[in-house]
């Protein structure tokens, strides 16, 4: 440890840290946005705005419990499961019909959906800046790196991306719905000949999928201000990250969070008025050599 | 896409009515408020882009996403070229087309070895990296608080004037386009949207075909953003960002991204919708993706797509029964 505070000092080192304990988020986005275009190919625009709902509804279940440390782990248990449930029906009542239409038309409707969602954001939860508690448990600072003092929160929210993705990898990889599922991404017809429902199947990965966006909104509320916006510039960044680790890869989407997560912290480092700007020029630099992403897709 | 069965006669009809639209856009504004009057301006211009964006996605097939990064572009150009050039008004706006072609044909180069989708969420990222530089580039850009107050020639200064350099300029833009597509160029681009694999077979050059395309839609989405400039006297980095790109998107479906016309139809309705909906409340997007919701599911050809299918078969009916 001694060597690489030689190297980056660990006042610094905890900043990067931080930075990437943001990216989590990101990643936990950003992986239900891949898994939804591995398996559906849909481009979800709305993942965002399902995001932002997940983050004002643990505002209302914190609330609800109290405002105290229960009323956190609540949201983070219900938040993902109501996020899911709204996302079954808007895609038993309106994606599943355009599924056999050219894909334009869905990324359309999800841009649709995204906009009738960040209105009814409004409506129920008004224009106000809201914020949620960290619970008493993840309250504090922890000492890492030499001493310096980490917020408990960030490094929760550390332990947690990892978890996630290995949680993710289990579901596709290991389980009946996970093989059913990427069968039907590859030859839809070919699995339902084999009596197989297969719209279901697609209910599925997509209701999994959005359930990891009402997650993230859950984990992101503690951390900012829960305000109307935020889902627009998220679903850029989540896109940026599945893009560049390759549609529909997990572990693509991990690797593009952390080079993302990575530039931009660095470059806040670096040049603070122009940080945000690094992780785009990133993206740009591994698009040049590698157009379809790091990893392969499963496009 | 439908072949006009009627030929001449149906023709000289489209001719009288372009002819009363003509007649009534020039004589609008003497007929109609002062308000009307910057409102018919910038449905000329938002369909002006639109109109460039389908040059791309109904006749070359090609998905570009993020088609307001040109149209922002140009206008940041001319907006800058007017205040912190001091140049003259008309260099200005020759430098937002310039612009827009400019980074149209970088975006292009980058993008278009991907096809379809794939090269739409690239544009879409490659686009937002331009918004996020203007809109972080406090000194240079004015950052999220865009450019105020750009200062205009006497000439253009009253919204009568503004109004008819926009009218002007708009069917100069939609007459080149118009006649770019009836070209060999235009053919041979929609040879490319119907198959690719064919057209690359009888010696087109797919990929600079595409590439030419989207250079000269972003030059007639430069041309709106200058445009912007003379009816608004404001730039704001909101013109770059990805919700607008789609909302210009949707404005082609709407009016039938397989016509000529129909963007410009589309960019109509949604901004006089939009300027008289938000009147009455605050919850106007979600009257906008109910409006892109009925278009997705009813009309995924667009108005004038669907009225020129009941026309032909209006047309092919009764010839059949003879």
């Amino acid at each position: 440890m001694e060597f690489i505070y030689a190297v980056i000092p660990p006042q610094i080192l905890c900043q990067i840290f931080v930075g990437l304990s943001r990216t989590t988020i990101l990643f936990i986005v950003a992986s239900g946005l891949s898994l939804i275009l591995g398996v559906l190919r849909i481009p979800n625009i709305a993942h965002g705005s399902l995001y932002m709902i997940g983050a004002f509804m643990s505002f209302t279940i914190a609330k609800a419990f109290g405002g105290g440390s229960l009323g956190f782990w609540m949201s983070l248990i219900l938040t993902p499961m109501a996020v899911a449930l709204l996302s079954l029906i808007i895609e038993r009542c309106l994606f599943q019909f355009l599924y056999e239409r050219e894909h334009l038309m869905l990324l359309l409707l999800t841009f649709a959906s995204s906009l009738i969602f960040g209105d009814l954001v409004k409506l129920v939860w008004g224009a106000e800046y809201k914020s949620v508690p960290v619970p008493n448990l993840l309250q504090g600072f922890v000492p890492l790196f030499g001493g310096i003092p980490f917020p408990l929160y960030n490094l929760f929210l550390l332990i947690a991306g990892p978890v996630v993705a290995v949680a993710l990898w289990l579901i596709v990889n290991k389980t009946k719905i996970g093989k059913i599922s990427r069968a039907a991404a590859v030859d839809r017809e070919m699995v339902g000949a084999v009596g197989i429902n297969v719209s279901w199947v697609f209910a599925s990965v997509f209701v999994i999928g959005c359930l990891l966006a009402g997650l993230g909104g859950a984990l992101v509320a503690p951390t900012v201000s829960v305000t109307l916006g935020m889902d627009h510039t998220l679903i850029m960044e989540a896109f940026l990250i599945v893009i560049i680790g390759g549609l529909g890869n997990i572990w693509g989407a991990l690797l593009g969070a952390l080079i993302f997560g990575l530039s931009q912290s660095l470059g806040i480092l670096i040049w603070p008025k122009f940080g945000i700007v690094f992780p785009y020029a990133a993206v740009i630099v591994v698009l040049l050599f590698r157009p379809t992403g790091l990893l392969k897709s499963t496009w | 896409m439908t072949k006009n069965i009627s030929g001449e006669k149906d023709n000289r009809t489209a001719l009288i009515v372009c002819a009363v639209i003509g007649l009534f856009l020039f004589l609008l504004p003497a007929l109609l408020p002062r308000f009307y009057v910057y409102l018919a301006s910038i449905i000329l211009l938002t369909g002006l882009l639109a109109t460039s964006l389908n040059f791309v996605l109904g006749y070359g097939g090609v998905f570009q996403f993020h088609h307001c990064v040109f149209y922002g572009a140009g206008a940041y150009a001319t907006a800058l070229m007017l205040t912190k050039g001091g140049f003259s008004l008309w260099l200005g706006f020759l430098m937002g087309p310039i612009v827009g072609a400019i980074l149209g044909f970088i975006l292009a180069v980058i993008c278009v070895r991907l096809s379809k989708l794939y090269f739409g969420m690239l544009q879409i990222s490659l686009g937002s990296l331009v918004w996020v530089t203007v809109y972080r580039w406090y000194s240079f850009t004015g950052g999220d608080d865009g450019i105020h107050g750009i200062p205009m020639p006497d000439l253009l200064s009253s919204p009568n004037s503004s109004y008819y350099f926009t009218l002007l300029v708009t069917i100069l833009c939609l007459v080149i386009m118009f006649i770019m597509v009836k070209s060999p160029f235009g053919s041979a681009l929609q040879g490319i949207r119907d198959n690719p694999g064919r057209s690359e077979m009888i010696g087109i050059n797919v990929k600079r075909h595409q590439v030419v395309a989207l250079t000269i839609a972003g030059f007639f989405a430069g041309v709106a953003g200058a445009l912007f400039v003379v009816v608004d006297n404001t730039v704001f980095p909101d013109m770059l960002f990805w919700s607008l790109s789609l909302e210009v998107f949707i404005m082609c479906l709407l009016g039938g991204w397989f016509t000529f016309l129909g963007p410009m139809l589309g960019a109509a309705v949604i901004v006089s919708l939009r300027t008289f909906v938000s009147t009455f409340t605050v919850y106007w997007a979600m009257v906008l993706g109910i409006i892109f919701m009925f278009v997705i599911f009813f009309l995924p050809t667009g108005v004038l797509g669907y009225i020129e299918e009941k026309l032909n078969k209006m047309i092919i009916e009764p010839t059949i029964k003879e």
